[in-house]
């Protein structure tokens, strides 16, 4: 399956990178693009948490202080969609572009040129995006679901921007993940098989199909609002014969996939990390790999639990319940496998393992919080209040997020050669660990006594909950600055780095030299007894 | 470095049908969705003018059952709509299998000409498909100069399958203003 590379045009860089800032422009290594993906993750992650600063600093008190309601309304907007589609998805990208080709033993990215395309498209999308903040009427006000009609009949100007910008993601996601399979199926080692993938190779291969699947059905639904804001069409306006359940129905078709999008890149890292530091094999690699595709499969048909509220028969609210808790066998299993890896290891507990083993206990709270949601009757209390929040902030934040961080500690010293400050790094752990839950925790209970999300204002009974909140988003938010710190100082310099890096890696990227040459595996490696931990 | 080989363009190009397929998936959703709905009553739509079967109309004159169904009536506009809207009976003691009528008042306060829509829904969902409509104003577009009024006929059957365990029948009606829209496709058309 996998065929033999052959290299056409030997040019004068094909030893190093070109010189000066148009090598990044122009740049169709793996590793730059997996770099500037990163980066602009990182740019995004600070954007978008600044306007979640705004929004906990608003929150501090009962009351109007900070912030103009309309802004607020902005600033959940732009958050969710910074987040989502800025940070969390751009830097799984950078980490796929960087870590798969070398997982696999590949020279590089099997597009390398469209590689180059999916990466320059999203500082534009971005940019206009940020932009309508300084148009008349300022940025998209109606949260990241954007819910017809209220953005196609109330919502700004700016909505037909907003509509362009999703477009741009959505090709560069799909440009992107299109990378991914073609990359995996085609370039492999010779002798790879696809059980001897390591295990965030795996999880790659089924987001990007996810990606394939439902980013196209995004673009659907957002035409759709154009066509309802310009051309007179009305697919969500009930005036004109159209259904406002409709929207929801299709964008949560994309929506929950999305989830998982978000989701399964961070498994495959946790689950390279874990048998590291714990010096033992991953436990169960082949239920891994099922239990994976049975989640991927599951996301597809159980939409319709973030709608429970709009009036479904019963037959269907039961259906959905039933079929979302289905979820929670896989992801045990998941659970189950790292915890038994942990088992009876040797364990130590660097960085990377800290922020792995925080995921762990952490996603798994919110996980549970999520089953609590997946029960209809309890769901209607639950629905639209900071409960929700809660939750998929813990599968967000503490789950996607630190995988996201740990496997920057644990990938640098193989990308820049050198060592982090393990001291630095673990006071980077503590501080995110104590901040997150303190910001998120008191959240469950302020929904479960009824705060409603999406509100500048709130009963006086919220208060002391929403300032423990308060202080515990600056902790967090402030500390990403100290990781910021570390990388650059990694970056720079430090104690240099062994080949292996750690102790118990295992997988092909550790048997290159650190840091990692600017072309690799152009002959594929033949002893692959390595590949995976 | 070029690392293009034929299998990866083929891979590519059947990676590009599934994406093109799924972005006309989002579109054959609303069909889709259209069907589910007129078949189980989802969206507690009802359906278009119901014609009367002449057989069954008489059929129903002979075997009047016993049995009444309380139908209740909701008006209410949507946002930025300034006519006055409401049911001429709040609610009606009906016979399933036997044709009723009724009337909505609307009034266009405002000093212009207004078209609107009103769009219907029904609760409980189940029972949006036995709610047969031979005459609804919803079918049509109302128009009203500035200050005029009217009662708009409303004549329905309800079915006499109608299940047993639903005593109520609620009929909502929502006005759209969609004067707007009409004279943009006008505009569109001319
Ligand atoms: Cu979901």
């Amino acid at each position: 399956m996998s065929a033999v590379i052959e290299e056409h045009h030997h040019d004068d860089h094909h030893h190093g990178p070109a010189k000066g800032l148009m090598r990044w422009v122009f740049t169709t290594n793996h590793k730059d693009i997996g770099t500037l993906y990163l980066w602009f993750s990182f740019i995004m992650f600070l954007l978008g948490g600044s306007f979640a600063l705004v929004i906990r600093a608003e929150l501090f008190q009962p009351g109007l202080q900070i912030v103009e309601p309309e802004f607020f309304n902005q600033l959940t907007t732009m958050h969710g969609l910074v987040m989502v589609f800025g940070a969390v998805m751009p830097a799984f990208v950078g980490l796929a572009n960087w870590l798969v080709p070398m997982m696999i033993g590949a020279p590089d990215m099997a597009l390398p040129r469209m590689n180059n395309y999916s990466f320059w498209i999203l500082p534009f999308a971005f940019t206009m995006l940020a932009s309508t903040f300084f148009m008349e009427g300022g940025a998209p006000n109606f949260g990241w679901t954007f819910y017809a009609p209220l953005s196609t009949d109330q919502g700004p100007p700016s909505t037909t921007l907003f509509i362009f910008a999703v477009h741009l993601m959505g090709i560069s996601s799909i440009m992107g993940s299109i990378n991914v399979v073609v990359t995996i199926l085609n370039l492999r080692a010779p002798g790879m098989t696809l059980m001897q993938m390591p295990l965030f190779v795996w999880t790659w291969l089924i987001t990007a199909y996810l990606l394939i699947a439902v980013m196209p059905v995004l673009a659907g639904v957002v035409t759709m609002m154009l066509m309802d804001i310009h051309f007179g069409t009305a697919f969500f306006n009930a005036g004109g014969g159209g259904d406002p359940v409709l929207f929801q129905h299709v964008f949560w078709f994309f929506g929950h996939p999305e989830v998982y999008i978000m989701i399964l890149p961070a498994f495959g890292v946790v689950s390279a990390i874990i048998p590291t530091f714990a010096r033992k094999r991953l436990f169960g690699y082949p239920s891994m790999v099922y239990a994976t595709s049975s989640i991927a499969f599951l996301s597809f048909i159980v939409w319709a639990h973030h709608m429970f509220t709009v009036g479904i028969p019963l037959a269907g609210e039961l259906y959905f319940m039933y079929a979302t808790m289905l979820i929670a066998v896989p992801t045990g299993v998941k659970v189950f496998n790292w915890v038994a890896t942990m088992w009876g290891g040797s364990m130590t507990f660097e960085t990377p393992m800290l922020f792995a083993i925080a995921f762990v206990v952490l996603f798994t709270i919110g996980g549970l919080s999520g089953l609590m949601l997946a029960i209809v009757p309890a769901d209607f209390q639950y629905h639209d209040t900071y409960f929700v929040v809660a939750h998929f902030h813990y599968v967000l934040v503490p789950g996607s997020v630190f995988s996201i961080m740990a496997a920057v500690y644990y990938w640098l010293p193989k990308w820049t050669g050198n060592m982090y400050n393990e001291t630095l790094g673990k006071t980077h752990f503590w501080l995110s660990f104590i901040g997150i839950n303190v910001l998120f925790f008191p959240q469950h209970f302020v929904g479960l006594a009824g705060m409603p999300r999406r509100i500048p204002d709130y009963a006086l009974q919220f208060a002391d909950y929403n300032m423990v909140s308060t202080v515990g988003a600056f902790l967090f938010g402030f500390s990403q600055l100290l990781f910021m710190f570390i990388v650059i100082q990694t970056i720079r310099g430090g104690k240099k780095a062994t080949d292996r890096v750690w102790e118990g890696a295992h997988g092909l990227e550790w048997t290159i030299p650190s840091p990692a040459p600017y072309h690799t595996f152009s002959t594929p490696p033949k002893d692959l007894t390595e590949a995976h931990g | 470095m070029q690392i293009e080989t034929q299998t990866s363009k083929r891979t590519t190009l059947k990676l590009l049908c599934v994406v093109c397929g799924m972005f006309g998936f989002g579109f054959a959703l609303v069909p889709l969705y259209d069907a589910l709905c007129d078949l189980t009553g989802l969206n507690g739509k009802t359906k278009g003018q119901y014609v009367v079967d002449e057989q069954v109309d008489e059929q129903s004159e002979t075997d009047v059952s016993s049995r009444r169904v309380k139908m209740q009536f909701l008006a209410s506009n949507n946002a930025d709509m300034p006519w006055v809207f409401r049911p001429v009976s709040r609610s009606l003691s009906v016979n399933p299998g036997k044709l009723n009528a009724t009337e909505f008042f609307v009034h266009n306060p405002a000093g212009r000409t207004i078209i609107a829509q009103a769009v219907p829904s029904v609760t409980p969902f189940r029972a949006a498909r036995y709610l047969h409509k031979t005459e609804c104003f919803c079918f049509d577009q109302q128009k009203l100069v500035g200050g005029e009024s009217m009662d708009m006929p409303l004549r329905f059957i309800i079915d006499k399958d109608l299940p047993e365990d639903i005593k109520t029948i609620t009929l909502s009606y929502t006005l759209f203003d969609i004067t707007e829209q009409i004279s943009g496709e006008l505009a569109v058309t001319n």
